[in-house]
């Protein structure tokens, strides 16, 4: 069996008084994608913000590429993508200088070659030199596609990344993250956009009150079926704290 | 390793002063406010040469280190906007480039207001600046340095609380009197025409001010930025 992409265990992140992350177990496997399911406070940025570094577990720890997430945050750097509803650009920098400042921080010396290509394949190459306070939402996810074809990330994180997105950009983004997948990558998302995580997405963990409360396969799982489970366990009351494993319908 | 180091320090500046020749928000306000304070006091203590040459190291020093607040709490505001802070936070690699990166920025910043606002105070304050320009240079230089030094690692701190504006000012000034001593001092006695020499132990304070900082901050500033 292949090495995990994610293997934690018993994850746990408490702020001052507020527990947003309840013992949580995640595994996660070369081409899969998984989404992360609940409402608003379920825990699910919190929990992908920990796997990608940007914060320390309380508790629990577990390896993210093979790496340990206490003792090798560099290495795990290196190697992901954050995609979130907060695109993380500079407006007054031009498309270009936001990849190139990017790229340099992450320790990668490019030169224009790299970014021109990145640009190209998104289609943001006749916009290189604007400023990306000019640019629409969908531009803008665009700019953020094409750094992460920059880094080449082998584990995606996303945070709600569909937010605000026009059709194409949704279209690029599902392609990107499928092209992360069918080299064998993975993703990890954040959403309470069921139909968007049922197009995506391999399995589904299913949160609330920061809690995993359901862990479904898409195997033979219709997207009603889905929408069924998540009004059932994600939003119920008397579903927190009782996790069940589910292999399809 | 160090090369590392400066690329990203290098572009951590290249990143703050192009967004600000751009957007123009915190040099402009902190050159208005500097000439605001110092027309203000102008018209305050009046004509009176001997009391203004008694209050003047005083006020320059109050229109510095106000201008250089008002600097020091923008400074992280385009990290605000779009949660850039996140995506820095992601990057593998150390954080003193962020540190040194943001910190060469706050003093140019401040070195560039400084330098507009010491002429102003000669015409304004009647007081012939330009025979001590060197030695004063170099005053306000250290103590910008320590003063930055200081200011970015609390701006950063503060960066995410709400009382951001208030808190900045609150805990940057208790901290950095030693900083205010010795460059008012060293200004004082500069502009009563002593030499350099002669204020050689306020120029050692700020030095070994300076010096702690530049040292403790880029240790303390990892610890800030992670949690």
């Amino acid at each position: 069996m292949a090495e995990a992409m994610v293997d934690a265990q018993g994850l746990t992140k408490v702020f001052g008084t507020t527990l947003a992350l309840d013992a949580v177990d995640l595994r996660v496997d070369p081409g899969e994608v998984v989404a992360l399911l609940g409402p608003n406070g379920a825990g699910k940025t919190t929990l992908l913000k920990l796997l990608a570094t940007a914060i320390k577990p309380t508790a629990g720890g577990g390896r993210v590429l093979g790496v340990d997430l206490s003792k090798g945050r560099d290495a795990i750097r290196r190697r992901i993508g954050m995609i979130s509803h907060n695109h993380h650009l500079y407006e007054e920098l031009t498309a270009e200088e936001n990849l190139k400042f990017a790229a340099v921080m992450h320790g990668m010396r490019v030169d224009g070659g790299p970014i021109f290509k990145a640009l190209t394949e998104v289609g943001l190459d006749g916009q290189a030199r604007r400023k990306v306070r000019t640019f629409s939402n969908g531009m803008k996810r665009r700019l953020v596609i094409g750094k992460m074809l920059l880094f080449e990330p082998d584990l995606l994180f996303l945070d709600e990344p569909h937010n605000t997105l026009d059709q194409a950009a949704i279209a690029l983004l599902n392609g990107y993250v499928a092209s992360v997948a069918a080299r064998g990558g993975a993703a990890v998302m954040a959403t309470h956009n069921l139909s968007r995580a049922y197009g995506m997405a391999d399995r589904f963990v299913l949160m609330r009150d920061g809690a995993v409360v359901r862990r479904v396969d898409k195997r033979g799982l219709s997207a009603d079926q889905l929408r069924e489970l998540y009004g059932r366990y994600a939003e119920s009351a008397e579903a927190a704290g009782t996790e069940g494993v589910r292999q399809g319908p | 390793m160090v090369a590392g180091l400066l690329r990203r320090t290098w572009a951590m500046t290249w990143k703050d002063v192009t967004v600000e020749l751009r957007a123009r928000e915190r040099v402009n306000a902190m050159l208005f406010f500097a000439a605001l304070v110092l027309f203000i006091f102008n018209f305050a203590l009046g004509p009176d040469r001997e009391k203004l040459r008694e209050v003047a190291p005083g006020l320059l020093w109050l229109a510095f280190l106000f201008t250089g607040m008002l600097g020091l709490g923008r400074s992280f505001q385009a990290e605000r906007e779009n949660e850039c802070f996140e995506e820095l936070l992601l990057t593998p690699g150390d954080r003193e480039s962020i540190f040194f990166g943001k910190l060469a920025g706050n003093v140019l910043f401040m070195v560039t207001a400084e330098a507009l606002i010491l002429p102003l105070f000669g015409i304004l304050y009647n007081l012939d600046i330009w025979a001590y320009l060197p030695s004063l240079a170099l005053v306000a230089f250290l103590g910008t340095v320590g003063f930055s030094t200081l200011g970015t690692l609390l701006a950063a701190m503060t960066a995410h609380l709400r009382a951001r504006e208030v808190m900045l000012p609150l805990l940057l000034f208790p901290l950095t009197v030693p900083v205010i001593l010795g460059s008012v001092h060293a200004t004082e006695a500069i502009l009563a025409g002593q030499g350099l020499g002669q204020v050689s132990h306020w120029l050692k304070l700020l030095c070994g001010f300076d010096l702690i900082f530049l040292v403790v901050s880029p240790l303390a500033f990892e610890f800030v930025l992670e949690e």
